[in-house]
């Protein structure tokens, strides 16, 4: 039996409120499923939980508010066979003939869910025997390979078929019974590791995309197509259960998080020598690739420039990886990949800056699906825990906001922050002649305990490299 | 499309994007998109919401016109039969 | 063209034959032995002129014996000597590898650290020239499986001139392999080229939509199905792996992070194959970048024929290679 506990979502964060749960006692939940939503003094955000099994008691009402770590609720194991003795559920009766021979012989039909059972030998069995025991029971974490191997092909739930076998252990024949009355379940999609990661990252259904590759065989570029199209098809509103949900009214900022940003400022400035770096990139290369792609583009697949700065942003921090990752207990540690935290304005005040996973690995294209969505998300309060913390180099965006240059504080314990700029036109000397460019003002502001000022320049430039050749990100 | 419902679109699709938006504040040539502080990924939801109800291509030169209630509703008025 | 250093005309075999050049003069514990390596000038023509110009001393034929003179060169070698042994082609290097595996890549081990032994093995590989069963094998992966040993596969004329350098300097065995059809191979020599990083692989063409991985004498081939690729709109990436021992694993990974897709062209049997070796790398390190099923173009599993077309025919040819690299984008 584990515990659901209210986690850490950022290293500021001491308290929580849990708000609502999204699944009821009994519900089957699976680990990586959002189970409850908690606000903390950021943000609302959708919690997953860390383990599989069944929602057990839940020891915390919604509308508390309890310290980091505190048990939410009990996570029960998925499928235990209850071995109390009497085992209400249990027709005892039921001869123990070997599995083989009973599905040769039309089954008595012994089993759980087959419907009433003609008791074969004395007393009258308890039809419908598990709902007598009060509680779920299950036999599948006795099933052998064998057995959860048939189970899987004929669509048959373990956790529902009552087991037959010795100790209740389910077996081949119990399988057979209740495979009759399930339908197929649909086979496994057919898709490539890439598609199946970023389908993860971007949470879209494998089922619902439709594969271009040999035998269907869904690829990357069929989910990140999806992706796109998905976004398109939701525009930024509300879910019906939101105006349910606990959190404030917008354009009302939360009280909390005013405080929470001022207290992770505060240790920022407090902790972290920054220094400041900035230059001037030439978009030339860059607005014109958009612009040539945003022509031939329905409106959901178009691009903004900002689909190209976080992707120069992340490939540079993987090319440049003493700014990727943490300062912690005086030394650093560079991120196991590169996770983008970028900087989101909310409506009304404030700021969050949920993380794009892995964004080093996605192109412009699924870079701004996955950006439209975590944005409007933000926005909405529908952040999932792990979608808020674990960003190793944030980027702050004030291009919108009409300003050129933005000198960041950095988000501790990461090590770097990028600043982009608006993209303006200015003169611009070209090969000893002056012309009129679109440029952007990058900066970077960077903890000098990590890193010197060499190392950010090398940055800088990779990033500037990187615009060069839009075509190649 | 007459231009009536050509701005009721219009609303209902700003709405769609900034759902506390007081439109009732916002004058017909306003930059609504400056009134209601909406970013450029704001816009762009903006955009497609209005091209998915009406059918209409929308082209990036087209935006600078759609930044008011006014210019909105215009363009969807002369373009949507 | 307006710097000093014009680039000028030469061959792999010339490029080979100055690098030995620039070795025998530049270090005088450097010798070259081998079959014919003296008075015919290399089985292959490498070293010829050397003798003429260096002596018997420093040049040396030796008799048909590949174990005796390959172990008379790991001796010289943990005599403190510099030698640089020639094999006629890798199919004869099979009785040198007693000498190879149980003494030259394993003397620093069981000596605790005393006796390293700082030889090149130089041998011709590979097929293309109807020579036959006997002259025509890949063997390089039977080379690259031995720890204590390294194993070069120099591709390029750049790679040829300037691979040997580093080589000697190297304290433990290395062994080069030269593909038999890239002797010819003329080009101008880029004068900005320097040492060879032995340990490290060499992207020759970008691209962004698939990877085909090869080295030694398939990657002109390799090479040339880039360009026919590009016409099909197919921007194909290009990786020499050029050191078959150790693998750089990190260029092959980080290729296939950029096109997600990985052809692997090897002139060996497929079978326990290097190409074998680098796509089970890619299922480990690459696993969540593939878009595709790693593809492989490998010779088929038959003795190489000596009639021309059969051998052709049995060999990796660019047409296999474009069409490996569309079923894995396409």
């Amino acid at each position: 039996m584990a515990e659901f506990t209210m986690p850490s979502l950022g290293a500021d964060m001491d308290e929580g409120t849990l708000v609502e749960w999204l699944v009821a006692p009994g519900d089957p939940v699976r680990r990586g499923d959002p189970v409850a939503v908690v606000e903390t003094a950021k943000s609302t955000i959708e919690v997953e939980c860390f383990e599989s099994g069944a929602m057990g008691r839940r020891l915390v009402e919604p509308g508390t508010t309890v310290p980091v770590g505190t048990p939410l609720a009990l996570i029960e194991p998925a499928a235990e066979p209850r071995e109390e003795p009497g085992e209400a559920g249990r027709p005892r009766e039921e001869p123990r003939v070997p599995s083989a021979s009973r599905r040769a012989a039309p089954a008595p039909a012994a089993g759980a869910g087959a419907g009433p059972a003609p008791a074969p030998a004395a007393g009258p069995a308890p039809p419908r025997a598990p709902a007598a025991s009060g509680a779920p029971e299950h036999g599948a974490a006795e099933a052998g390979p064998l057995v959860r191997h048939l189970a899987e092909r004929s669509g048959v739930d373990l956790g529902s078929v009552h087991g037959t076998g010795p100790a209740g252990r389910v077996t081949r024949a119990d399988i057979e019974r209740a495979s009759a009355g399930a339908a197929p379940r649909s086979p496994r999609v057919r898709a490539t590791p890439l598609a199946r990661r970023l389908a993860a990252e971007l949470g879209v259904g494998l089922s619902e995309v439709t594969g271009s590759g040999r035998d269907a065989a869904v690829r990357a570029r069929d989910v990140s197509g999806a992706a796109a199209r998905r976004s398109a098809a939701h525009p930024p509103q509300r879910p019906a259960t939101a105006a349910a949900r606990a959190s404030r009214p917008p354009g009302e900022e939360a009280p909390g998080m005013r405080q929470a940003i001022a207290r992770l400022m505060t240790r920022a400035n407090r902790d972290i020598p920054h220094y400041y770096l900035s230059t001037t990139v030439d978009m030339t290369a860059a607005t014109d690739w958009l612009h040539d792609h945003n022509r031939r583009a329905p409106l959901p697949e178009r691009l903004l420039p900002a689909a190209l700065l976080l992707r120069a942003a992340a490939v540079a921090a993987r090319e440049v990886p003493e700014l990727n990752g943490f300062w912690a207990d005086d030394r650093f540690t560079p991120g196991e990949g590169v996770h983008l935290g970028v900087a989101v304005s909310l409506r009304g005040g404030g700021l969050v800056a949920p993380v794009l996973h892995r964004a080093d690995t996605l192109d412009p294209h699924a870079l701004m699906a996955a950006l439209k969505d975590l944005v409007t998300r933000a926005r909405t309060g529908r952040l999932r825990g792990s979608e808020v913390s674990g960003a190793t180099i944030t980027v702050t965006n004030l291009g919108d906001q009409g300003v050129e240059t933005v000198f960041g504080v950095i988000h501790p314990p990461q090590v770097a922050l990028v600043g982009f700029g608006r993209v303006v036109d200015r003169p611009w000397a070209v090969g000893g002649l002056l012309g009129v460019r679109p440029v952007v003002t990058v900066t970077l502001s960077a903890d000098h305990r990590a890193t010197d000022g060499a190392v950010g320049a090398r940055y800088l430039s990779a990033v500037d490299r990187l615009l060069q050749k839009p075509e190649k990100l | 499309m007459n231009r009536a419902d050509a701005l009721n679109l219009v609303k209902e699709s700003i709405t769609q994007v900034v759902p506390d938006a007081d439109l009732a504040a916002l004058g017909p040539e306003d930059t609504f998109r400056d009134a209601l502080e909406m970013d450029s990924l704001d816009f762009l939801s903006y955009l497609e919401i209005l091209g998915e109800r009406t059918g209409v291509r929308i082209d990036d030169a087209d935006a600078p016109q759609l930044t008011t209630l006014s210019g909105s509703a215009d363009f969807l008025a002369a373009r949507v039969t | 063209m307006s710097t000093g250093t014009r680039a000028r005309g030469t061959t792999y075999r010339e490029a080979m034959r100055e690098a030995l050049r620039e070795a025998l003069r530049s270090d005088e514990r450097v010798f070259l032995m081998g079959e014919d390596v003296g008075r015919y000038g290399g089985c292959f023509g490498v070293s010829l002129g050397l003798l003429e110009e260096f002596g018997p001393d420093r040049v040396r034929d030796t008799p048909l014996s590949e174990s005796a003179f390959v172990g008379a060169g790991i001796g010289a070698a943990l005599a403190g000597m510099r030698p640089v042994v020639e094999i006629m082609t890798v199919n004869f290097s099979l009785l040198a590898l007693d000498q190879i595996l149980n003494n030259a890549a394993t003397l620093l081990h069981m000596s605790g650290g005393q006796l390293p032994v700082p030889l090149v093995i130089r041998m011709t590989t590979g097929a293309g020239r109807q020579l036959a069963a006997q002259h025509s094998h890949s063997l390089e992966s039977f080379y690259a499986h031995i720890p204590g040993i390294r194993v070069l596969a120099p591709a390029t004329l750049e790679d040829a001139r300037h691979v040997l350098a580093p080589a000697l300097a190297d304290p433990d065995p290395v062994v080069i392999f030269e593909h038999g059809s890239l002797y010819n191979a003329a080009g101008e020599l880029d004068p900005a080229a320097g040492p060879v990083e032995l340990d490290r692989a060499a992207v020759r063409r970008p691209g962004t939509d698939v990877s085909l991985i090869t080295y030694g004498g398939s990657l002109p081939k390799a090479l040339a199905a880039a360009d026919e690729l590009a016409a099909d709109g197919v921007d194909a990436e290009v990786v020499d792996l050029r050191s078959l021992r150790p693998l750089d694993g990190a260029t092959i990974a980080a290729s296939v992070a950029r096109t997600h897709r990985a052809v692997v062209v090897d002139e060996a049997w497929r079978t326990g194959s290097l190409a074998a070796e680098v796509s089970a790398r890619i299922a480990e390190e690459s696993f969540y970048e593939l878009d595709a099923p790693v593809e492989r173009v490998c010779s088929a599993e038959v003795p190489i024929p000596y009639a021309r077309q059969l051998e052709e025919a049995a060999l990796p040819q660019t047409a296999d290679i474009v069409a490996a690299a569309h079923r894995a984008v396409d």
